[in-house]
């Protein structure tokens, strides 16, 4: 079973059971797919009740940027469904420190509440996980 | 030879190699999300800052507008509209996308 479904035992009756979810998100949005492939799967897990975080690092940091229009390019700007995550219950969003003063971005320029913390504190959060999934 | 670099600077090398490869008087466009390598704070700055003394350095507009980035970008880097793209493309006998 586990070869094919990452894992899960989809026989086993596993309804009541809580994991912890990550979400980790390492690429910009707009130059590829990945960022917005995130999203819509953080959206789906929303609806199997399960203890989900997100985690922003690298040039996942920018999927979260503040004032971000995309009529000029023809795109969906999917940045206002980060503040839509709060309603699925999904309210534990940590920011790597690092990523954003490599890139010379501060928490205010985020378009959401996170949780700013060291590469160091985030790889714990990581350690802690059930399940990571990477983006 | 105009170059044109479409990768974050801070997940590729594509920008890096380009401004070691490009010669003196060239011209540097950034596009998709190479424009990142264009905003102010960044640890890519400084290397910017020593190629523009040598190369003219130029961003897409529309592309740094979707990443919210249009009013941070590094004074001298000028921007420029689709049509601005296609004008830059006509001016040089030359270009070279850096994928």
């Amino acid at each position: 079973m586990s070869e094919t479904t990452g894992g899960i035992d989809l026989e086993e009756d596993t309804s009541g059971v809580v994991k912890k979810f990550m979400f980790v998100n390492r690429r910009a949005p707009y130059g590829t797919i990945y960022a917005l492939e995130a999203l819509e799967v953080v959206l789906i897990s929303a609806a199997f009740d399960q203890d989900v975080s997100l985690a922003f690092l690298d040039d996942g940091v920018y999927q979260l940027v503040k004032g971000q229009h995309t009529k000029g390019v023809d795109m969906k700007n999917f940045s206002p469904t980060y503040r839509a995550l709060e309603g699925y219950d999904i309210e534990k969003l940590y920011v790597e420190r690092e990523s954003l003063e490599a890139r010379g971005l501060s928490e205010d320029q985020l378009i959401v509440p996170v949780e700013v913390m060291s590469s160091e504190e985030l790889a714990a959060r990581m350690d802690e996980q059930d399940v990571v999934i990477g983006f | 030879m105009l170059h044109i670099v479409n990768k974050s600077p801070y997940e590729k090398s594509a920008l890096a190699s380009c401004l070691a490869h490009a010669t003196k008087g060239s011209a540097v466009l950034l596009i998709e999300d190479g424009v990142y390598a264009v905003v102010q704070g960044g640890t890519v700055e400084a290397e910017l800052r020593q190629a523009m003394g040598r190369l003219e350095l130029y961003a897409l507009s529309a592309d740094l507008e979707a990443r919210g980035m249009k009013d941070k970008v590094i004074d001298g880097v000028k921007l420029v509209d689709y049509g601005g793209f296609v004008d830059l493309v006509a001016a040089h006998r030359t270009n070279q996308s850096w994928l």
